[in-house]
């Protein structure tokens, strides 16, 4: 646990333009001369609550963009030098950055990328000045180059620029300053530009994910609480073991961890403070406390209490203070997901016999059951787009599908023996899920297209489960 | 970790308690002597075991409780569901009666449930069972304020296997005493 990756990110946003379709810039000088001081303001911030434009449930369809053939092209340098990463020199470091972007784009399924190996490299002066020919004498649609340039104080500069190699024009480029640990944020910005461009969708890879480590024979799982990026590098344990921890969910500024421990063999949640790692309880009770949920806004928390073995759905301010209960049926009411605005609550509830979907007012008011579909209907998870909820189904197997918010048009995205907890990307366009392997028992974590069609396994080192997706990272 | 917020909800008493349910052992096992002698001892294998040891778990403990209980210290149930059939109340007389016997044991009831469901929803179905378990032995006169609740929900199987008889078997709730 290095306090390097928990303190406040040395990673700045620069040069944010992302400029469509104007004329080259003029700017041929040397790519580091272009970039302004990194006191820039960090436009990202708002990405998620900013893009809710009548986008309907409807898929990004095979179009043209995805099958665009991109050439990602190892970032050159300016001057080889060693750096403090773990990639190695800047030219090292030029060609780890450019295999993390084709690695996103081609891991979701959304693009068919080449490079970087058997791509020519362009030099330094050419990151401005694309060799336009080359490229379409390669076939290339377009062209992602970039730059690593070392800085005194040992953060890097990195530049990133995308071409349309037909139309041999700038799409759009951008500049980011990190410290040498955040250096694979850098390309995530990078993969996030280009996806954004090319595809008209809010970005997604420079985030991060929450979930269970799990360790050991089915008997004696070992579930750890841990963190990574959102392809599964720089993973980081939070907890030792001792205690089983589960169903973890991060704050939308990512300083906090909501999840449930068995700390003192009873199951509580805590709220893990990620700038101090320390812990504390959410709540004070003698009733188990489960099934932990922030609001969008991160001022609310949602939480279900058990007593006397009856499953209620109470809310709290994440600061502290009174809880309110929302639900009140004979029955197991467990879980809740916040619509992007706030106003409403999805959740789940077996007040009808068997678990169905429900939706209420953020004040409990008005709840109404959205699933008739038959099977059982669990963990519902607002998209943060708004225009659908991901749940696990459950007939027989257990499988992931999604819905609208007025429970119709089920979809299935899997088709597995067990498939559960949803966790959406923070631009709403892929769904993350676990996995159960029959008998043994080991558990992964999957990313899931809208389509259904672009299943992937998460890379991880140990078996993982229950993820929640942050938002864009801040 | 920090744990130092976090407060322990049961009293833990450990050696004292021990002592007391020993000693409460002897004299209740007065009233009702011949079930409640320990189990012969098994064929003489060994000869260097100091005789003076009793032989068997000591009389009120957690391993006598499951020595006695001869499996009824778990009871099962079906497919989602909590309810206590005539199988259960057997089970849970015989517990019951043990913890009569013993009135300052208290007692700790585990609910689980099998892999086939949702994992927040499979705590809140556990916590259902045991406390199933925990209403029928405060029926039977069992005072309430003895026995406590934890769910592991799917977490802690026994069975291991993915079929219909593991499920079976890890649908259940588990009640130990607490030595």
């Amino acid at each position: 646990m290095t306090a390097r990756s928990k303190t406040a990110l040395s990673l700045s946003l620069a040069l944010a333009f992302a400029l469509a379709g104007a004329a080259p810039l003029a700017a041929q000088a040397q790519p580091a001369d272009a970039m302004p001081s990194p006191d820039a303001t960090v436009e990202a911030e708002q990405g998620l609550e900013a893009d809710d434009g009548g986008l309907t449930g409807s898929v990004s369809a095979d179009g043209a963009w995805q099958d665009l053939g991109i050439a990602i092209t190892t970032f050159a340098t300016d001057a080889d030098v060693p750096t403090s990463t773990n990639a190695g020199s800047t030219a090292a470091l030029g060609r780890a950055l450019s295999t993390v972007i084709a690695a996103d784009l081609k891991n979701n399924g959304l693009f068919k990328p080449s490079g970087p190996v058997g791509l020519p490299q362009p030099s330094f002066g050419e990151v401005q000045a694309p060799n336009y020919p080359i490229w379409t004498y390669r076939s290339a649609d377009m062209l992602v180059q970039g730059y690593v340039h070392a800085n005194p104080g040992g953060d890097l500069t990195v530049g990133c620029y995308l071409y349309d190699v037909a139309l041999k024009q700038q799409l759009a480029k951008a500049g980011w300053q990190v410290g040498p640990a955040d250096w694979r944020r850098a390309a995530h910005k990078c993969a996030d530009m280009v996806y954004s461009r090319l595809s008209g969708e809010s970005p997604f890879f420079d985030s991060r994910i929450a979930y269970i480590a799990e360790t050991g024979p089915k008997s004696h799982r070992m579930k750890r609480l841990a963190v990574m990026d959102s392809d599964g590098a720089n993973m980081r344990y939070l907890t030792s073991g001792q205690a089983t921890a589960l169903t973890p969910r991060y704050s939308p500024d990512y300083s906090k961890i909501l999840y449930l421990s068995y700390l003192n063999g009873e199951p509580s949640i805590y709220v893990y403070d990620l700038r101090t790692d320390t812990q504390k309880l959410l709540v004070r009770s003698r009733n188990s406390t489960f099934a932990p949920r922030w609001s969008p806004d991160g001022k609310w928390v949602l939480y279900s209490m058990a007593i006397a073995g009856n499953t209620d759905i109470y809310k709290i301010p994440a600061s502290g203070g009174e809880p309110q209960k929302l639900t009140d049926s004979p029955g197991i009411d467990i879980g809740g997901s916040f619509s992007p605005d706030g106003r409403k609550i999805v959740f789940e509830s077996d007040r009808s016999g068997t678990q169905q979907i429900y939706v209420m007012n953020a004040d409990g008011s008005q709840q109404q059951r959205i699933t008739f579909f038959g099977g059982r209907s669990a963990t519902p998870e607002w998209s943060p787009r708004g225009d659908q909820i991901a749940f696990t189904h459950i007939a027989g197997d257990l499988r992931i599908a999604v819905m609208t918010p007025n429970g119709r048009n089920m979809r299935y995205l899997t088709n597995s023996w067990q498939d559960e907890a949803p966790t959406w990307s923070p631009n709403g366009r892929i769904v993350q899920f676990f996995r159960t392997e029959k008998n043994s028992g080991v558990a992964s974590i999957w990313q899931v297209d809208l389509t259904g069609r672009n299943e992937r396994k998460l890379p991880t080192p140990v078996g993982a489960s229950d993820p929640a997706w942050g938002p864009i990272r801040p | 970790m920090p744990s130092s917020l976090s407060i322990s909800r049961h009293t833990r008493t450990g050696a004292t308690m021990l002592l007391v349910a020993g000693a409460l052992a002897v004299s209740a096992c007065k009233t009702s002597a011949p079930q409640e002698l320990p189990p012969e001892p098994g064929p003489a294998t060994t000869t260097t075991t100091a005789p003076t040891q009793p032989l068997g778990p000591v009389a009120g403990s957690q391993a006598d409780f499951v020595a006695k209980m001869m499996g009824a210290d778990t009871i099962y149930f079906d497919t989602d569901k909590y309810d206590i059939d005539s199988m259960d109340q057997q089970a849970l007389a015989k517990q019951a009666q043990w913890l009569m016997q013993y009135p300052n044991k208290r007692a700790t009831i585990e609910g689980h449930a099998d892999e086939r469901g949702t994992r927040e929803y499979n705590l809140a179905l556990g916590e259902r069972r045991a406390n199933a378990a925990k209403n029928y032995l405060v029926s039977l006169g069992v005072d309430a304020s003895r026995l406590g609740t934890i769910s592991y929900g799917k977490e802690r199987p026994v069975a291991l296997g993915s079929n219909e008889q593991a499920w079976a078997q890890n649908r259940r709730a588990v009640t130990v005493t607490i030595d």
